[in-house]
């Protein structure tokens, strides 16, 4: 054997998680529909954000003789049956949601993508028994199973995390499953049973980084999935309680007036599509990005 | 082969089964019973305890449940909160409701779904796959009460074309309710549709470049037979089990509709049930739409397991 | 001249690289196929074979376009032909048969189905005549029991079924010519002989002609008369088959027929420095200047035009003439094992079967008996060493090795482990100790690396587990490994897909070879490989044998490159050992029946020599029940008891047993030379 060079004293730096992070970005935005889709989520989620510091009024504020004003100078947005201002309550109706479904999310994908990439290597009868239990859950509609718990626990922001997080995380377990079953076919997962590493090292090292692509496009759309439940049950006054502005109880709230009075439903019908909409851009740019098959199954 | 369909329905009977244990075991673990919930203040001491003897309360839950799954199968549902009705009339009159919603909005939206999936496909990335794309994205995620809103006030509030709210009763007839079902049936499609829509099209992406379908070309096979004979099988056969998904969530998940139109279905019955501590009710609804859901997935099944060549055969062999 | 019936004129097709500029994967290609002539394209990855054979239909993948010249078929120009023309030549006057034939054909159409499609397009006869006709060219290409295939769905047939299928799917049309993709890659070796000799009675009887695409030399040999070598995009040689393969005078296919490992040599190939350049990235001048011995500074500047030599050759080189005087490195015999003492692996009455672990047994921790895989298998391994399993699909190879690496728990025997007794069935049973005498390196070199990882951290995972060193010493051994599989320290922080084909194998190797492993297990390490890349694989992995001591069980169904590597080998047959002896017996005589129809079907890169089709290509679906595995298609078949009793173990001389019922002197006496000379 021949004498070696000195080897460098430190491990190479390897293409850090940051880098690629941003190079992902980049790329995002490259493409118009990602640049887009980032632009109005971002919006919005500023705007939630400042909402106290840029509304006009008091959003709690009722007159009984401003009723179902039309937007003028005063009031940008017109004024709703109560004779509160609709720009205020259009600007602040999006930060429960956004508030509630932005932690939700991160959890749902967490819990949901660690069981299925767990039940996707050790497959057998375990995998076996919790898919049926998950088919049987599946099997429920998701208001059913919402309702039943904000009956009994209300629909305080503590009882909603953890209640979406965690039905929402279901789905989650069956497309993380279902990718690492792509993962774990190849042969580098075999050489690392083979070397004889643990489960969880193998989860980590080899599934998880091959499987992250996958589950962020989820993660996405999982958002989108989440704000429509979220503002539904609002709507159908399960949701968040008034006068907390909400724009799925906004739009219920103005039902009536609507032919009469329009802006008082469509600002947070237009705000709300644009948020959605600005979420599911983003993610199909994301998917295409990262050249995961997006293969969309019906919600929840 | 047909032993592989049996072992099907047999999984099938056993995810109702528990799925039933879940809804039991659901309504047994919230606060209070049936009783609290029509009592209300009163439910305590002497009142309550009599309540409960009365609606066989006081029975272990094992029997309970027995009881409740052998009535279910007779379709004995048994009273609801107030004693006032059966349930299995409450239930049969707004079942088939949104049956008939269910119907209609397969009838418009399915074709569409499918015209367009393959048509899309077929020009991809030109003008009318992008359009077609991008109203898909929109349809399947704006939510449904945003869109009901938008076209009531569209159609009944400035045009005055339909009419915005179901007012029909629950056990009128069918065609009593034309033509206050069509905007609901607009809407409810409108999900679904793009679900299907965007399953279509990528399906048939992924055949369109497929090897045997270069080989077909490269055979000399003209286009249009190549669509029809060597794309379409292969392409819509993954579909069967989308369009089943989104076929039974059509009797779940359409609460907002019916909320939002008035409509006297199943869903609005379960909010009504929930809302009223109708526990009996809401128990009985969920199983059955549960129940439904179980059997068109496994009507799906079956049918891929019909149609799709390899499995047929492989079935065929190992039985 | 009137009869060339494809004619392509300075054809050059490209694709629009990442930075827009042109990339060329075929440059001013020029080739003519008479009528009636076979011409072979060869050529490895990166070459633009395939794209040439799919361009002389007017066929380019998406992604690709023309850039210049024409492609002439019959004196039509394929690409200036509307759809409908094309659509009536394709199929008909001109056919393809595919690579994948599995995949090329429709799952939801039944066979007869598309074969009637196929004639109803280019087919003269009226319609009542089709049935008939396909019952015809199904029997044509030998295929048993048509009328039951007419039925069948593609995914009811094995590979060699389906490939036939194709070809008469191909002769439907009755084509003037036949475009061949690598037909018969991925097949057994006695399936690949048979089909090749079906195209030459097709090619003798029709007289169509035929273009042969293929990366194996031996194949090429057997079927066509004219070869065109491939390299970069370009046609670097063109001459007759004899010429070609005898005195080959351009650099490239001088290596790479030095490199083809060969039955009849036992040594180690001669290997290949470097690799082939990726599609679109030839440099300036000529394409093979970085590999190449004779290369001067002319070459790199100055691209070679292609001229004809005395011989008839035409060649693309500067120097052609020199090649012969190209010394052929380092063909070398593998060397002896090293190691003496007590085996490294002993394997004892081995069974493995795929049923399924049942409840009850895995509760009692008793092992579940189903059908039996692979069957009382004995073997041991000695230090140092290198011991073959050979056999097609079916045999069990890859099966054993697995069970000994502890991914299958066996049914039934055990494998002991050197001195340390027995060896638990299952990895997660094994003690740390166990696992790192044994590594496994894998066929697939894009499976076997995680895509995500850096080759720093795919050497350092054996490092930490098996010696737990700290960051610095880790950093300095992955160095080191590296060394040894000849790449240099800045690998280090390469990812997987910067990598060619050879390095991640190197890499896959150097990962096993960390652990400091007794014994490693290789699957079939070089099938996925380039020729050219291969022979440098086999001689790195000898070297480490001998360097290190370690021993391989090496499985593989390459008989020539066992036969260069390997000190014993080990024939399977559905999962039941053969014969088993030192390789120098095994490939001698005599010979367990089934070794001899092994050996008989492989091709060898030379025109004068043909294989012998001692039995059919017939795919079994599992082991008999009882008897000889091999009682349904063995040539020398004894009668009931093959059919009835397990064949005994004869003791053919030192270390060589073979498992018969014929008695050793018949065995011996057998067929004197394997290999008849051919007739054309």
């Amino acid at each position: 054997m021949s004498t070696l060079p000195a080897p460098p004293l430190s491990l190479p730096a390897r293409p850090g998680a940051g880098q690629r992070l941003l190079q992902t970005l980049r790329e995002l935005m490259a493409r118009p529909s990602g640049a887009i889709g980032l632009l109005l989520v971002l919006l919005h989620v500023v705007i939630a954000l400042a909402s106290p510091w840029l509304a006009t009024h008091d959003y709690k504020a009722v007159s009984a003789i401003n009723i179902l004003l039309p937007p003028d100078a005063k009031h940008w947005f017109g004024t709703d049956h109560l004779g509160r201002d609709v720009f205020t309550r259009t600007l602040m109706g999006g930060r429960e949601a956004i508030l509630v479904t932005a932690i939700a999310t991160p959890l749902a994908v967490v819990w949901g993508g660690l069981l299925g990439i767990y039940l996707g290597l050790v497959g057998g009868r375990r995998d076996d028994v919790l898919m049926r239990v998950v088919d049987a859950f599946l099997s429920l509609p998701w208001i059913l199973k919402m309702l039943l718990l904000i009956v009994i626990f209300g629909a305080s922001t503590q009882v909603l995390v953890p209640t979406l997080a965690f039905f929402y995380g279901i789905p989650v377990i069956r497309i993380a499953r279902a990718a690492t079953h792509n993962v774990v076919a190849r042969d580098f997962v075999l050489a690392a049973r083979a070397r004889g590493h643990d489960h969880f090292t193998i989860m980590r090292r080899e599934l998880l980084p091959n499987v992250l692509d996958a589950l962020m496009v989820e993660g996405a759309m999982r958002w989108s999935w989440m704000l429509l439940a979220f503002t539904s049950l609002s709507f159908l006054g399960f949701g968040v309680s008034p006068p907390t502005p909400d724009w799925g109880l906004m739009v219920a709230d103005s039902r009536t007036y609507l032919p009469i009075a329009p802006w008082a439903g469509l600002y947070p019908i237009l705000f709300l599509s644009t948020l959605i909409i600005g979420i599911n851009l983003t993610a199909d740019a994301l998917a295409k990005t990262l050249g995961v098959d997006k293969a969309q199954k019906a919600p929840i | 082969m047909l032993k592989l369909i049996l072992r099907r329905v047999a999984l099938g009977a056993l995810t109702i089964v528990l799925v039933s244990l879940i809804i039991f075991g659901a309504i047994e673990a919230l606060p209070g019973d049936a009783c609290t919930a029509v009592l209300q203040q009163d439910a305590r001491g002497e009142t309550l305890l009599n309540c409960q003897k009365e609606l066989g309360l006081d029975r272990p839950a094992t029997t309970r449940y027995a009881e409740w799954i052998s009535g279910s199968l007779r379709g004995d549902f048994g009273m609801n909160a107030h004693r006032t009705k059966r349930i299995s009339e409450l239930v049969g009159d707004r079942v088939l409701n949104s049956l008939l919603l269910g119907a209609c909005a397969l009838a418009v939206g399915l074709p569409v779904a499918f015209l367009f999936g393959i048509l899309a496909a077929l020009r991809r990335d030109r003008a009318l796959d992008l359009s077609v794309s991008s109203i898909a994205i929109a349809a399947m995620t704006i939510p449904e009460f945003v869109s009901a809103t938008v076209l009531i006030l569209v159609f009944s509030g400035w045009l005055g074309w339909l009419p915005g709210i179901v007012t029909t009763s629950a056990s009128a007839p069918i065609k009593d309710f034309f033509p206050e079902i069509i905007l609901p049936v607009v809407v409810l499609s409108m999900v679904m549709t793009a679900h299907i829509l965007r399953t279509v099209r990528s399906s048939m992406l992924e055949v369109l470049d497929s090897d045997y379908v270069r080989m077909a070309t490269l055979k000399g096979v003209p286009y249009r037979r190549m669509i029809l004979v060597h794309v379409l099988p292969n392409a819509l056969l993954p579909a069967i089990n989308v369009v089943a998904l989104t076929v039974a969530w059509l009797l779940g998940g359409v609460v907002v509709i019916e909320t939002v139109f008035n409509y006297p279905g199943l869903g609005r019955l379960m909010v009504s049930a929930i809302s009223d501590r109708d526990l009996a009710l809401v128990q009985t609804v969920a199983l059955i739409v549960a129940s439904v859901y179980v059997i068109v997935n496994l009507s799906a099944d079956v049918l891929t397991l019909l149609a799709n060549p390899r499995l047929r055969t492989a079935a065929t062999r190992a039985a | 001249m009137a009869d060339v019936i494809i004619d392509i004129q300075d054809l050059s097709v490209g694709f629009t690289g990442r930075n827009g500029a042109e990339r060329a994967v075929l440059r001013n290609i020029d080739l003519q196929v008479r009528r009636g002539e076979t011409v072979g394209l060869v050529g490895e990855s990166g070459s633009g074979k395939s794209t040439l054979a799919l361009a002389a239909m007017g066929y380019l993948k998406t992604g690709l376009r023309l850039l210049g010249g024409q492609a002439l078929f019959a004196g039509e120009s394929m690409f200036a032909l509307p759809r409908s023309a094309l659509q009536a030549l394709r199929g008909g006057r001109i056919a393809l048969i595919p690579q994948n034939s599995g995949q090329s054909l429709t799952p939801t159409l039944r066979i007869g189905a598309q074969l009637a499609e196929a004639l109803r397009q280019h087919s003269r006869l009226p319609a009542d005549a089709h049935p008939p006709r396909i019952i015809e060219l199904l029997t044509r290409v030998r295929l048993p029991d048509p009328g039951a295939i007419v039925r069948r769905y593609p995914h009811e047939l094995s590979g060699g079924q389906q490939q036939r299928v194709a070809i008469a799917m191909a002769l439907a049309g009755e084509p003037e010519a036949l475009l061949l993709d690598e037909p018969t890659t991925g097949l057994d070796v006695t399936t690949q002989a048979h089909i090749l000799e079906l195209l030459r009675e097709i090619n003798a009887e029709t007289g169509t002609a035929m273009v042969y695409v293929s990366h194996d030399l031996g194949a090429i040999a057997r079927v066509c008369d004219r070869v065109a070598v491939l390299y970069a995009g370009e046609v670097v040689l063109q001459g007759t088959t004899r010429q070609v393969l005898a005195t080959p005078l351009h650099p490239y296919a001088h290596g790479l027929l030095a490199s083809i490992p060969r039955l009849s040599d036992a040594r180690l190939p001669a290997a290949l420095d470097g690799r082939p350049p990726a599609p679109g990235d030839a440099g300036p001048g000529c394409g093979f200047a970085p590999r190449c011995a004779l290369a001067g500074e002319r070459c790199r500047q100055e691209r070679p035009a292609l001229r004809l030599l005395a011989d008839g050759q035409l060649v693309r080189c500067h120097f052609a003439e020199q090649t012969p005087t190209i010394a052929v490195k380092g063909a070398r015999t593998s060397s002896a094992q090293s190691g003496t003492g007590a085996p490294v692996l002993s394997i004892q009455g081995l069974g493995v079967s795929y049923a399924r672990a049942r409840l009850m047994d895995q509760l009692l921790g008793r092992r579940t008996v189903g059908m039996l895989t692979v069957q009382g298998v004995d073997l041991g391994i000695q230090p140092g060493e290198t011991l073959a399993l050979v056999g097609e699909s079916g045999s069990g190879k890859s099966t054993i090795l697995k069970a000994v690496a502890g991914l299958l728990a066996p049914a039934a025997g055990q494998i002991g482990f050197g001195d340390k007794g027995r060896l638990a069935d299952q990895v997660e049973q094994r003690s740390r100790a166990d696992l790192q005498r044994i590594q496994l390196v894998f066929q697939n070199p894009d499976d076997s690396l995680n895509p995500r990882q850096t080759v720093a951290e795919i050497l350092a995972q054996p490092l930490e587990l098996y010696f737990g060193l700290p960051r610095d010493e880790i950093v300095a051994r992955s160095v080191q490994l590296l060394e040894r599989v000849r790449l240099g320290a800045h690998y280090l922080e390469r990812l997987p897909n910067q990598l060619s084909g050879g390095e991640k194998q190197r890499v896959a190797i150097a990962r096993a070879f960390a652990a400091e492993p007794e014994l490693v297990l290789c699957d079939e390490v070089t099938s996925a490989l380039d020729v050219s890349v291969q022979a440098a694989v086999l001689d790195l992995l000898d070297e480490l044998r001998v360097q290190r001591g370690t021993a391989y069980l090496f499985v593989s169904h390459d008989l020539a490159v066992v036969r260069a590597l390997s000190h014993r080998v080990a024939v399977l047959y559905q999962g039941r050992l053969c014969e088993v002896g030192p390789s120098a017996a095994v490939y001698g005589s005599p010979s367990h029946p089934y070794t001899e129809v092994l050996l008989g079907a492989v091709l060898e890169p030379d025109p004068d020599q043909a294989p012998t089709l001692l039995t059919d290509d017939v795919v079994e679906s599992g082991p008999p029940a009882r008897g000889c595995a091999f009682q349904r298609r063995c040539p020398h078949h004894q009668g009931d008891a093959c059919n009835q009793v397990e064949p005994p173990w004869q003791d053919a001389g030192p270390g060589h047993r073979i498992r018969c019922h014929i008695p050793l002197a018949q065995l011996l006496a057998g067929p004197a030379t394997r290999q008849q000379p051919a007739h054309a």
